[in-house]
């Protein structure tokens, strides 16, 4: 059973608060090199893809050709006489599903919902929709059949921008989804599913008592998380009837659990192994392919592996919302903010169940509003269902937000994080939705901001600008297991389920060994699959070094505890008279080292297994204050990035280099968003960009160096001080890159990407004085 | 089915013989056929870089290169980088400057840098970049990435004097 784990005396004499003296750590803080690294460096490491297994069939999937279609029906019989052919299969050979929701983590979706997203029911939503999925000797011959698959479509009219879908007239995706508001159900079917309302305060009133009021419209464009490595499943449905799922997933539980309830199975029958994973970002969390590979396979009876192409990605495959936001703040001479209101419309794609929450409860969470309106809309558009990416619903807020503040500081004369700062959140502070913000550290990032190389730097020369900007995300804990065997050599086996996207299985291992008293080398980590380790939520939220580290932490005590009961059992003493002191037991004058007394566990009692499961309170928020140097090519209108500085709370770096990793990856995902990446739809609904080529990535070359600044306000409900680092740096670099473009050129970009033709264009209409 | 070519060539010091599909791709060939599956498919049409090998000196998009083709060449891949014993000091300092997280691209990210300083040892952060814009990484913003590349010219230099 998990116990929710609270900040305890057990705990709280590892850690010293803010104020305190900065404890005293062997291993975290440290840099080794990571646990899995020389697998990853030669070219040995297993990914989904890399698996093969005897008799292997291969999977492909037909997908739409339309954006928003009925079907009429479907002839498969041509494809199955196709030589090679081993199944195919429609959404037919689904469990008809009930509407039912479930939690994934980070998200919920209804399952009929992810059924039909699987594999399309009577209508296709999306161009790339699954239609049809076929088996065959191999995935050559699979491609050829789906050829010979005939659909008949009815095509019907599309609707794929937030604002048109909203409208009386808007084609209608689901003709049983109807808006439900403060807790009511409207009567008419519509494309909006939810409206979100918070309220605090006497918005209308404070805004007239502003000396200052500036409303401005942004919106964001549709872009993908981009991970490398494409979706890949490999499924073996057996003949006892257990379920054998190899894959590519952020959590290996909840892959089994949505596989389970899609295919109307227990989960017991499932087994998930997690392969290594080649990005996520949030986009492999929902299922796409596993219960697919699993239909086949029990049709044909062979292990049926499925991978996509980079196109079925981006068509096929969760993409984050575009959005269209009108955001107003008001603010008295001194800066002081008295009123914000937001009206927020994100598009969900195809079904219900957008990023719209998150993006509601994070617009105004870096400021003190006295008062203030939210007003969300999860909007139904002719685009692949929206899913998780970093920091879902949270940068398009940001970009709105901080581009209002950065306009107010502009209006004011005040330096603009100076005016943050005059309105930063702090512990105590209340968010617009309700909760109350724990020991945080925002303000110390603005305040590192404020004396960075960076900012204090003279930045010169023609078009060229900074700018800053702020963000925020919750952060999550959720449930977590870890088992830690001790070694009779003085190691220890570390089992834990958090699938390692970026190096988590060195973070969490390192918690075991400074809990030890061990060397990060001492302490051997395995992501294990879901029938050999306890329920372990996603990697997502910014929550496995957290989270999982906790467990493991709590696994350490555990073993610590039964070693000194050993102890007692060599000296005939009682357990509660031996100490514990940095890897060394004692008793009087009588001392073992961890090493020496792993050598004899099987001579006083047997093995030991260190376990712990958790489900813990208190991730506390992430906060990133971002700085950024920007040249316009006024010929072209576009932006180099010339300089970078990334600021954020850690709590506490487990291991510096992957939390510096974290923020740049996720500072070069927002620059990405901000300047280039979009999905570009052309008037028929249909994407034209779906491959690398042409949906833009930064590369190499487009960067510079990207600095970090690690601020560390240990977060009181984890013993390291931990808070997560993942999400948080994505927030930030739209609106601080569209600062620095104002800042450079004087025009302020309102529309995400700032692409050099609406840098260009923006140029024009200022030279025309428009 | 189309009847399946003869191709011999050497891979990693390795002279290799095997029958592909003249449709079939060289990382299909590697991966599918010859099992050596360090070697990713990111995209499959030259754009991400994670299938990367050295063909005849040149680093090449294996997917887009035929199997068939290779007759007669010389490739390595990324399990031809490491010794017997001892990892290549670019794998060194990937591992020890944190180059790396998801992991899916540094094998392609791994052999482009030994195709770029075989030929240029001594490269600027501006060859550094130009060189590998080929290869797209997702997770860490290629701060690490270049640092760990100038680490490995710094080391290989120092090796050579």
């Amino acid at each position: 059973m998990a116990t929710k784990i609270k900040p305890d005396e057990k705990t709280a004499g590892d850690h010293q608060n803010a104020n305190g003296a900065a404890p005293k750590y062997k291993v975290i803080g440290t840099r080794p090199v990571r646990h899995d690294g020389v697998d990853k460096v030669t070219g040995r490491a297993l990914y989904g893809a890399d698996v093969h297994l005897t008799g292997l069939a291969h999977g492909r999937i037909l997908r739409s050709p339309h954006p928003h279609a009925r079907i009429k029906s479907i002839d498969r019989s041509a494809a199955e006489a196709l030589p090679g052919v081993l199944a195919v299969i429609t959404g037919k050979d689904f469990p008809n599903l009930k509407d039912k929701i479930a939690d994934l983590g980070e998200g919920s979706v209804n399952l009929a919902d992810l059924s039909a997203n699987c594999l399309a029911h009577d209508k296709v939503l999306y161009k790339g929709h699954a239609v049809a999925a076929v088996a065959a000797v191999n995935a050559h011959v699979a491609e050829e059949a789906l050829k010979l698959i005939k659909v008949d479509y009815e095509p019907l009219p599309q609707v794929n921008w937030v604002l048109d879908a909203m409208r009386e007239d808007a084609p209608l995706l689901h003709d049983n989804v109807f808006t439900s508001e403060m807790g009511k159900l409207a009567k008419k079917p519509s494309n909006v599913p939810v409206h979100l309302h918070f309220e605090t305060g006497d918005v209308d009133k404070a805004f007239a008592t502003a000396d200052v009021v500036i409303e401005r419209e942004f919106k964001t464009a549709t872009v993908h998380q981009g991970y490398i490595e494409p979706h890949v499943s490999i499924a073996h449905w057996n003949r006892d009837g257990h379920i054998t799922i190899w894959t590519s997933t952020q959590g290996s539980f909840t892959a089994r659990q949505q596989s389970a309830e899609l295919l109307q199975v227990p989960v017991s029958s499932i087994t998930v192994i997690p392969c290594e994973i080649g990005g996520g970002f949030g986009g492999k969390i929902t299922v796409y392919l596993e219960p697919v590979a699993a239909i086949l396979s029990r049709k044909c009876g062979k292990p049926v592996k499925m991978v996509m192409n980079r196109t079925e990605c981006f068509e096929g495959t969760g993409p984050t919302p575009g959005s269209f936001i009108r955001l107003k703040l008001g603010a008295k001479k001194d800066g002081k903010l008295v009123a914000g209101e937001a009206w927020l419309a994100y598009d969900a794609g195809a079904f219900p169940g957008g990023m719209i929450g998150p993006g509601c409860m994070c617009v105004f969470s870096c400021y003190e509003f006295p008062n203030a309106r939210v007003d969300g809309y999860d909007v139904l558009v002719n685009k692949p269902k929206s899913a998780a990416y970093r920091a879902p619903g949270s940068t398009q807020a940001a970009f709105a937000c901080e581009s209002v503040m950065d306009e107010l500081a502009e209006r004011l004369g005040i330096d603009p994080i100076e005016l943050r700062q005059k309105n930063a959140v702090h512990e105590g502070s209340r968010r617009v939705d309700g909760p109350t913000y724990p020991r945080i550290g925002f303000v110390e990032t603005l305040e590192a901001a404020k004396n960075s190389d960076h900012w204090k730097s003279k930045l010169t020369g023609p078009n060229r600008g900074r700018g800053m900007a702020s963000g925020f995300w919750f952060n999550i804990g959720l449930k977590s297991c870890a088992a830690a065997n001790v070694n009779a050599d003085g190691t220890v086996t570390l089992i834990e389920g958090s699938t390692d996207i970026g190096g988590t299985r060195t973070s969490i291992a390192m918690q075991l060994a400074e809990t030890l008293g061990l060397g990060a080398e001492d302490v051997h980590p395995q992501v294990a699959d879901t029938d050999s380790v306890g329920y372990t939520d996603v990697t997502g939220g910014s929550r496995v070094t957290f989270a999982t580290g906790l467990a493991a932490y709590h696994a350490g005590l555990d073993i610590r505890e039964q070693m000194q009961a050993r102890a007692a059992i060599l000296w005939d003493c009682k357990p509660e008279a031996v100490t514990w002191d940095d890897s060394v037991f004692r008793n009087g004058d009588r001392k073992i080292t961890f090493k020496e007394l792993a050598g004899k566990l099987n001579q006083t009692g047997g093995p030991i297994v260190g376990r712990a499961a958790v489900d813990p309170e208190g991730p506390t928020n992430g906060f990133a204050t971002h700085i950024v140097d920007v040249e316009i090519d006024p010929e072209t209108g576009k932006a180099t990035i010339l300089r970078y500085t990334a600021i954020q709370d850690a709590g506490k770096a487990i291991h510096p280099s992957y939390v510096e990793g974290q923020m740049q990856g996720g500072s070069v995902q927002g620059i990405g968003w901000a300047l280039n990446e979009e999905y570009f739809y052309d008037d028929q609904g249909k994407m034209r960009n779906a491959s690398y080529l042409d949906y833009r990535m930064p590369t190499a070359l487009d960067l510079p160096m990207i600095e970090t600044i690690i601020v560390e306000v240990p977060n009181p409900a984890h013993p390291y001080g931990v808070r997560g680092v993942g999400e948080a740096p994505i927030v930030p670099p739209p609106a601080a890159i569209a600062a620095a473009i104002h800042n450079a050129i004087g025009v302020r970009l309102r529309e995400l990407p700032m692409a050099p033709h609406r840098v260009w264009a923006a140029l024009r209409d200022k030279a025309a004085g428009k | 089915m189309v009847k399946k070519s003869h191709v011999s060539t050497t891979i990693n010091g390795e002279a290799v013989e095997f029958l592909c599909e003249p449709r079939q791709s060289l990382l299909e060939v590697l991966r599918d056929t010859l099992r050596l599956t360090g070697a990713k498919e990111g995209c499959n049409n030259g754009n991400c870089g994670a299938c990367t090998v050295i063909l005849d000196g040149v680093p090449v998009n294996s997917c887009l290169v035929l199997g068939v083709e290779v007759e007669g060449s010389k490739i390595t891949t990324i399990e031809g980088i490491a010794t017997e014993s001892h990892l290549h000091p670019i794998q060194q300092c990937f591992l020890e400057g944190a180059a790396l997280q998801c992991g899916v691209c540094t094998p392609g990210f791994i052999v482009a840098t030994k195709a770029l300083l075989d030929h240029n040892p001594n490269p600027t952060e501006h060859d550094i970049r130009f060189e590998l814009a080929g290869n797209l990484c997702r997770c860490t913003g290629y701060d690490k990435i270049i640092r760990a590349v100038q680490d490995a010219a710094a080391v290989l230099q120092e090796n050579r004097s």
